[in-house]
């Protein structure tokens, strides 16, 4: 039978559980012992110029060991990063640390290195900084104004970049609809928040090399930024990605903090330890998000839509990183799995005295998805149209050729109106509405909301060349045990469990003794990491595509050791034994082939190109109507990403995608001040989303293979956070709809229910519709 | 100061700084890094451990609070043959951890959880970890391992006594 489409329990939890997992702050290593602390001295203002930095008293303090600030840094020769992008402001530079000016609070503006660890805590409170206050630009319309002023002058502008072109928009976008609604909706900042927050550790050999610790997405391209942000060749790098505890796309790359790490251990000739607070993880670690969208959709009042337009601006924080690209994949992903005739995006990106931004669990595509089903329902509400109806009448039909829509994406394989009637039965919709007519009629305080959401997104780019490949490698040994080299790069997804059932399905070598190794540049010099939803179709494709060009290589020994052609040769899973048809006595076991050379094979599986996971999420909400409170009860999914290799872990990452998209919809916001203080700092002010504050899930199984690997698989890890966003909030507008209500901002809090349920019934009381 | 105090079992004594929190006691001076550091605020829960058999944050618990007392973290679950805690297997059956960091404090909530409480609902199982955060599994197969583990350890089902609200009825 086989091991692919089981539950298998993971191999990497019995060492979670009894001993913890190996994070960056746990390794224990002969080259960081004797390791000193290193603490940032982090800017308390958003944006000032910086007038004075006196580290004296912070040097005469116990166990200092030296201090740096950004002209040492300077002075050592290394420069501010360049946008990461050709297409963004090349003025726009990051220094490691601040120099002259401070653009956002929780900038590292110096850095105190200390024999132990707490004495750096107590020696930057002694580093004494003269900020010359600045307007501090906060709000993204304000960036794009100007009118409070340039990030940087030297800029000429706050604009980082734009995508698509609002010079070509159609004036005649909406001619002919009957209904046309517009609004402006905001996409709020989140913190991606993963428990393990950022840290570092590095020490340079003898051989001239570093060799640092992070925690990271992948390696490689950990190494890339780190070789950039310090001017080092490649073959003096080496990076080590030990357990990591979540990422959620905020870990890719390196910071300042990790490239500092590494050259002060070169710099004081001893090895460093870096690791952050979790307030200054949620000040400094890249937020999520942050786009506001004009939208506005048209069509016919029998539920027919015929046009849409989204206008994006992109909050990219104070320097631009990944966030300023953001809004290009929102861009690719503007129709959704919907079946517009005409439709028409472009963006902006720009610099705020804010926290940078970058990628969040599913990156662009939920930005994408949340508007355009929130246009959905502004459109179903206008034209008087049941949400469900308007979906079934717009999804693109079932196809099973590539469909590429007017921006450019080719969506590989798609059943949408199926996954929208599975989740729609698995919610009994008829009853839900039913009982909301109830509570209407009756005039409850406890509303029930329904939100529907039918996604499309794209997963599975990167790699090298821009991919989308991925390498990876498979050695069986004589002892019986194989390895296994991946270029992905897990941290919780499971790969060590599911990359050794895709080995074990082929060669038959029980998953207990294979290993799985990843992470270290040394080892694996080449790879794309984890992220996009990437490492199943790619990265897994690429190990079973190495096993079963093993067997090949294993066949051909076989077949000189039996004295035997190879294609008379049978390999039998069951026994790992190649043995010669008919005559089953005539074998050798795969292991003896490695006995006297090497058995291993690298293969890179190359893509026709990214997968378009899909589904549909529906969520029910009750909402008091009297205080705004909002009670997030059910979500029933469907999350379509292909084949399946173990539900088990496959389910797990939707779980964690519902959570975390539900939260943003309900809960979580990162806020400043008009001042840029942030105010939303500590997990007691950041409202991380706690066990009551969710129901369980309830799945639906789907599952439409693609052509475009071996596997069938799509990627599933964001797929939840896509599809529960705009579910849930629509759902709590549904609510309250019947009161008036066309729209609510996310997180729903309940003082923006409540204010919308009271500026909707007053402007009834006035006999007037809010535009 | 000198503290005297049990960890999984052992006696130590140990000179520390007064101001030395509990968890970087455990995680630097005794090397046991199972229970880890997630937020500053107590908030989290990642560094929850039992001192003498209830659960505690240790990050805003000072080391010298827990001289003569017992103290118990996730290595201290697992028997001298390696065998886990029933609460701790429940979590791998039931896919109950992802990327682990919150995973050692959560079991030791979950442990004390269930000595209090032996037959928890659902909603009791979220209200009893509502100071533990995970960012992974959105709750959903952690609350499972919890209802699991509960199960084995009664031997049973759940008793008919045991209060039986579901999520559906929660109104904070």
């Amino acid at each position: 039978m086989s091991i692919l489409g089981t539950r298998v329990l993971r191999t990497e939890d019995p060492g979670f559980l009894s001993r913890g997992a190996i994070y960056t702050e746990d390794v224990q290593d002969e080259r960081l012992v004797g390791a000193c602390y290193l603490h940032f001295v982090r800017s308390t203002v958003a944006h000032a110029k910086i007038s004075g930095i006196d580290t004296s008293a912070a040097r005469e303090a116990e166990g200092v060991i030296a201090v740096y600030t950004g002209s040492d840094l300077a002075a050592a020769g290394l420069a501010p990063a360049k946008p990461p992008m050709p297409n963004m402001n090349q003025a726009m530079l990051a220094p490691l640390l601040a120099i002259d000016v401070v653009r956002f609070v929780g900038e590292p503006v110096a850095v105190v290195v200390t024999e132990e660890m707490y004495q750096g805590e107590d020696a930057i409170e002694l580093v004494d900084v003269d900020y010359d206050p600045l307007p501090a630009v906060v709000d993204m319309n304000d960036a794009l104004s100007g009118a409070k002023g340039l990030l940087f002058p030297e800029a000429g502008t706050n604009v980082v970049c734009t995508f698509g072109d609002a010079a070509a928009s159609n004036p005649d976008l909406f001619a002919g609809c009957e209904v046309v609604v517009s609004e402006i909706i905001q996409n709020r900042r989140v913190a991606a928040a993963p428990m393990e927050s950022r840290s570092a550790a590095a020490s340079w050999g003898e051989d001239g090399r570093l060799t640092a610790w992070i925690p990271n997405q992948g390696a490689q391209g950990t190494k890339g930024a780190i070789m950039g942000l310090l001017g080092l060749e490649p073959e003096k790098v080496r990076i080590i990605t030990p357990d990591v505890g979540g990422a959620f796309g905020a870990k890719f790359g390196a910071d300042a903090e990790h490239a500092i790490t590494c050259w002060i251990a070169g710099d004081l000739a001893r090895p460093t330890r870096w690791s952050e607070t979790r307030m200054e993880n949620l000040l400094v670690m890249p937020h999520g998000r942050a786009q506001q969208h004009k939208i506005t959709i048209g069509g016919m009042k029998d539920g027919t839509v015929l046009a849409y337009r989204i206008e994006i601006l992109q909050d990219s924080g104070a320097y631009p990183k990944f966030g300023a690209f953001l809004p290009s994949l929102t861009i690719l992903m503007t129709p959704g799995p919907y079946r517009i005739p005409r439709a028409e995006s472009w963006s902006t990106s720009v610099v705020t005295n804010t926290t940078p931004v970058g990628a969040y669990r599913g990156a662009g595509r939920p930005e994408a998805a949340a508007a355009i089903d929130r246009a959905m329902d502004l459109f179903a509400d206008a034209a008087g149209v049941d949400p469900a109806e308007v979906r079934r009448k717009n999804l693109l039909p079932k196809f099973t050729e590539p469909h590429t829509t007017a921006f450019g994406a080719k969506y590989d394989s798609g059943d949408y109106v199926t996954a929208l009637e599975k989740a729609l039965d698995a919610a009994d919709y008829p009853g839900l509405l039913a009982e909301q007519t109830r509570r209407r009629a009756a005039g409850d305080t406890l509303q029930l909301g329904i939100g529907l959401s039918s996604y499309v997104e794209i997963t599975g780019p990167g790699g090298e060349a821009g991919g989308p490949n991925e390498n990876g490698t498979v050695e069986v040994h004589p002892d019986g045990t194989a390895t296994v080299l991946t270029g992905t790069s897990p941290h919780g997804q499971g790969h060590q469990t599911v990359w050794a059932m895709l080995v074990s399905e082929e060669l038959g070598i029980p998953i207990e003794k294979i290993t799985v190794k990843w992470g270290d540049t040394d080892l694996i010099p080449k790879g794309g990491g984890t992220g996009g939803s990437r490492s199943l179709q790619l990265g897994g494709a690429a190990v079973q595509q190495a096993s079963r060009e093993l067997l090949d290589v294993a066949r051909e020994r076989a077949a000189a050791t039996l004295e035997a052609a190879p294609a008379d040769l049978e390999y039998d899973v069951e026994t790992s034994t190649f043995s010669v048809k008919g005559d089953p006595d005539v074998s050798v076991p795969l292991t003896s082939l490695a006995e006297s050379e090497r058995l291993f094979v690298r293969s890179v599986f190359t893509a026709p190109g990214p997968t378009f996971p899909f589904g549909t999420h529906v969520a029910v909400v009750e909402v008091d109507t009297d205080t705004g409170k909002v009670f997030f009860r059910r979500i029933i999914t469907v999350d379509d990403a292909g084949t399946i290799m173990n539900p088990l872990l496959a389910e797990g990452q939707r779980h964690g995608g519902i959570a975390q998209g539900a939260a943003q919809a309900f809960l979580e916001e990162v806020v400043y001040d008009e001042d840029g203080n942030p105010l939303t700092a500590t997990f007691a002010d950041y409202p991380f989303l706690s066990a009551t504050e969710v129901p369980s899930f309830e799945l639906v199984d789907m599952e439409t293979p693609t052509s475009y690997n071996p596997l069938g698989a799509k990627g599933i890890g964001e797929a939840g956070s896509i599809g529960a966003t705009p579910a849930v909030q629509n759902a709590v507008i549904d609510a309250v709809s019947h009161l008036g209500v066309t729209h609510i901002d996310m997180p729903t809090s309940s003082q923006r229910v409540w204010r919308a349920i009271r500026a909707a019934s007053s402007s009834a009381a006035n006999g007037t519709k809010e535009a | 100061m000198e503290i005297k105090l049990t960890v999984n079992g052992v006696t130590r004594s140990d000179e520390v700084e007064p101001r030395l929190l509990l968890i970087h006691y455990l995680r630097e001076s005794l090397n046991l890094r199972a229970a880890n550091i997630g937020c500053d605020t107590t908030s989290c829960g990642a560094c929850t451990v039992l001192l003498d058999g209830e659960s505690v944050k240790s990050c805003t618990v000072l080391a010298v609070q827990a001289n003569g007392r017992s103290v118990t973290t996730a290595e201290g679950l697992v028997a001298d043959d390696g065998t886990m805690s029933v609460v701790q297997q429940a979590f791998r059956e039931n896919h109950g951890l992802q990327c682990g960091f919150c995973t050692p404090g959560m079991v030791m909530a979950s442990t004390s959880l269930l000595a209090e409480n032996p037959h928890p609902s659902e909603q009791q199982v979220r209200e009893g970890l509502e100071g533990n955060f995970c960012r992974c599994t959105g709750y959903h197969n952690i609350v499972r391992s919890v209802l699991a583990a509960a199960e084995k350890l009664s031997g049973a089902a759940p008793s008919a006594g045991s209060a039986s609200t579901d999520a559906s009825e929660v109104t904070a």
